[in-house]
């Protein structure tokens, strides 16, 4: 079990919702922005002398920019309907963590300063000045928001919490008040081309590798192309795919299923990253900004249709933004959608009759799936509402002989985030991270128990990586999180693979 | 004329202004403002028509209240279907003569005011009962339920306990919409539900009561799930790609 300097939470076997404890998690806060990551994306390096005429200023240009905001901060009635559903409040406690809780830091800033019964009457409206203390609260507790949407499922109005969290941040960017993690990484993706920094060479020698591997272990020569002009598909994945488990098995999934489809397809050095981090912070400018290096690289590389890998966020920018950000894309093959999703693509393969798989090749595991948050509440795959529930359970029961649902609360539009979205996935945030997954983990220990589940497939890079790390914490192993197309490329049968029983007969 | 008609005709015409000229303001802001990111909460509807009935059921059976919480369901349910009767059956104050719905729906107008009453008790007291919403409750949460409450017990009473002259009522509000003022009837209980009335209609556009209007200019719930066939692009978000 991993070590944890907090009380990490006692999983129970019936969700229970927590008495409130006010202040829980105040001591949470990320590591501050440096000024030089702060200036490379337009935002002030420090807090400046007038930091609260600014930002209200800012609150002001935003709630004429945004509807949702305006909207929002506005109509809650104070009715309760989202008090138990976020995963953080679930797991820490904390009323600020309640999503009307978190809203109402905002609230109260816009009530005193935009609202006439809050420029009089600021107690009765629970109005107050933009304080020193204020603006530390918002840091910390816009920063324990993975932006899932969880809320705005039970809310009456469709309050999204993840717009006033969005909004938040954008506002304390615009005073030199940025979070490192999220500020250092879309830096890197200006300077290198992927979060992670991967310059082209080392990604190519990663490509390669993977060849290598996939030849060996199936005797086919599989292709893992980079920036291969006049390729038909432009593959943009997050940059975790190409190293780090289990993503990377993910990926050789993909170049598989490509490979027995028989399409041309290639990843791109330039566009090296699936992920935006720019949604994350709210900067429209920023996130417009990542999404045009795709537009790029697929002009310059000249491919007909684009698909992304597995990854929650991006793909919610990939479906819901792209076209308005990067758009429009009247220069790709206009019989697919674009952007497509690799699921819906492997779907279709299946459909057609494409792939063959050997299932009995994951019969050493017994899986659940995991919705993605944003996958599940911001996006579709497919043409029919849900198709994002329905086509990677149908990939996974298509590729897998023993599959079990998690609790039907606790899935599809309901789905518990990881605990590590939204721009949480650091480590000086471990607290909140460990504490966020409780819900999930919860529900992942009593299918565990009742259906003897051994693994948990998910389509995100930063799910993947969050349960990785924090499984150990509630005594789970860290690689009982598998790709769904690292499930896909156990089963797949490629044309000309070398069977084991062929192996045997040639040893014969 | 009286001095009290004349207060109460003057307090009405305020009243009025101030909600229409409050509400029209606040829907023109709404509407104003683009929305420039599709964000709907999925799954949602691919076409107009899905969002129609998407937002009718909530407007109607508050859906996503019903899959969050079945108390505050059920209480604030109660409520708004209680104060849409009542308000259907206020209606004969305005009208002349009165439409046959309207006078059918009288007597379900009675039971509109007790399960309205009902409902608000019920949703007040959860806002002492329940940990989590007493520590977001406000004091102005606390005094618009007791307005509520008010008007409604107060109306009641003028139903059950002490009836009032309600032609003249209804004569004083005609005059108002004609401009020709006839007196109102000086009952103390009449005089008190008029006024917290009025006080209901010029707090609206200032108060968490545009959660009405709100609703229909929400995205998560009005915009239409069809991001890859149509490009969405707003106005400010346009000049960005000069």
């Amino acid at each position: 079990m991993a070590k944890a300097d907090f009380k990490v939470p006692e999983l129970q076997q019936y969700a229970e919702i927590p008495a409130i404890e006010p202040g829980a998690m105040a001591h949470s806060s990320p590591f501050l922005s440096k000024p030089e990551f702060q200036e490379a994306l337009g935002f002030p390096g420090d807090l400046e002398d007038n930091w609260q005429e600014k930002a209200i200023d800012k609150m002001g240009e935003l709630l004429g920019k945004y509807r949702s905001l305006r909207v929002y901060l506005d109509s809650c009635v104070k009715c309760g309907s989202c008090t138990d559903k976020c995963h953080y409040y679930l797991g820490t406690r904390d009323p600020k963590n309640m999503p009307v809780g978190r809203q109402d830091l905002m609230r109260k800033v816009y009530r005193r300063y935009f609202t006439l019964a809050g420029k009089f009457f600021p107690k009765l409206v629970g109005a107050s000045d933009f304080t020193r203390e204020v603006l530390d609260d918002w840091y910390s507790y816009f920063h324990q928001c993975s932006q899932c949407r969880r809320c705005s499922v039970f809310c009456p109005y469709g309050i999204d919490t993840a717009e006033i969290s969005m909004a938040a941040r954008e506002i304390m960017d615009s005073i030199g008040v940025g979070q490192k993690y999220c500020n250092e990484i879309i830096a890197k993706v200006y300077k290198i081309g992927n979060n992670l920094g991967l310059p082209g060479p080392a990604l190519e020698d990663t490509l390669e590798g993977l060849e290598e591997d996939v030849l060996d272990e199936t005797g086919v020569e599989v292709k893992y192309p980079l920036d291969q002009e006049g390729a038909d598909i432009l593959v943009v994945t997050p940059s975790a795919d190409f190293f780090a488990e289990p993503h990377v098995d993910g990926l050789i999934g993909y170049g598989k299923v490509f490979h027995e489809v028989g399409v041309s397809w290639t990843l791109s050095s330039y566009a090296s990253e699936a992920a935006n981090f720019g949604m994350f912070i709210g900067s429209y400018e920023n996130m417009r900004r990542i999404s045009q290096r795709i537009r790029k690289a697929a002009l310059d590389l000249g491919v007909k249709r684009i698909v992304f890998g597995e990854c929650g966020h991006a793909w919610r920018v990939a479906y819901s933004f792209l076209n308005t950000l990067a758009g429009p894309w009247d220069f790709l093959d206009p019989r697919y959608p674009v952007p497509q999703h690799i699921m819906e693509f492997t779907y279709n393969a299946i459909q057609e009759g494409k792939l063959r798989f050997d299932k009995s090749q994951n019969d050493d595991m017994v899986l659940t799936f995991h919705d993605s948050c944003n996958v599940a509440r911001a996006t579709r795959m497919g043409d029919k509402p849900g198709g994002q529930f329905d086509i990677p359970r149908a990939v996974i029961k298509a590729v897998c002989n023993n599959f079990y649902d998690m609790d039907e609360e606790t899935i599809r539009e309901r789905t518990f985030c990881c605990g590590g979205g939204g721009g949480l996935l650091t480590d000086d945030l471990m607290e909140i991270r460990v504490k966020g997954a409780k819900p999930r983990i919860e529900a992942l220990n009593n299918v565990m128990q009742e259906k003897g589940v051994t693994h948990l497939a998910a389509i995100c890079a930063i799910c993947k990586s969050q349960f990785s790390k924090i499984l150990p914490f509630y005594g789970m192993e860290m690689d009982q999180v598998v790709s769904v197309h690292q499930l896909v490329s156990n089963a797949i049968v490629l044309t000309g693979q070398e069977t084991e029983d062929e192996e045997a007969g040639e040893a014969a | 004329m009286s001095f009290l008609t004349v207060l109460y005709a003057i307090l009405f015409y305020f009243a009025a202004a101030v909600l229409l000229a409050g509400l029209t303001r606040k829907v023109v802001q709404y509407a104003r403002a683009p929305a420039p990111l599709k964000i709907p909460t999925t799954p949602a509807p691919t076409n107009k028509t899905g969002v129609a009935f998407r937002m009718a059921r909530e407007v109607v059976f508050f859906e996503s209240l019903f899959k969050g919480n079945k108390w505050i369901w059920i209480f604030g349910w109660i409520f708004h279907f209680g104060l849409f009767l009542v308000t259907l059956r206020h209606l004969r104050y305005f009208i002349d003569p009165v439409w046959l719905p309207i006078r059918l729906v009288q007597p379900f107008g009675i039971y509109g005011g007790l399960a309205m009453v009902a409902g608000l008790a019920g949703l007040w007291a959860r806002r002492f009962l329940v940990d989590r919403v007493r520590y977001i409750t406000g004091i102005s949460d606390h005094l618009i339920l007791v307005l509520l409450i008010l008007i409604g017990l107060s109306g009641l009473m003028m139903t059950f306990v002490a009836h009032v002259d309600i032609i003249s009522v209804k004569l004083f509000f005609r005059g108002l919409m004609t401009l020709d003022l006839s007196p109102l009837p000086a009952d103390p209980l009449l005089l008190l539900h008029l006024l917290l009335v009025a006080t209901l209609m010029i707090v609206f556009p200032f108060s968490k009561l545009l959660h009405a209007p709100g609703l229909f200019f929400s995205p998560t719930r009005n915009q239409v799930d069809n991001p890859r066939e149509k490009r969405h692009l707003a106005a400010w978000a346009k000049e960005l790609e000069q």
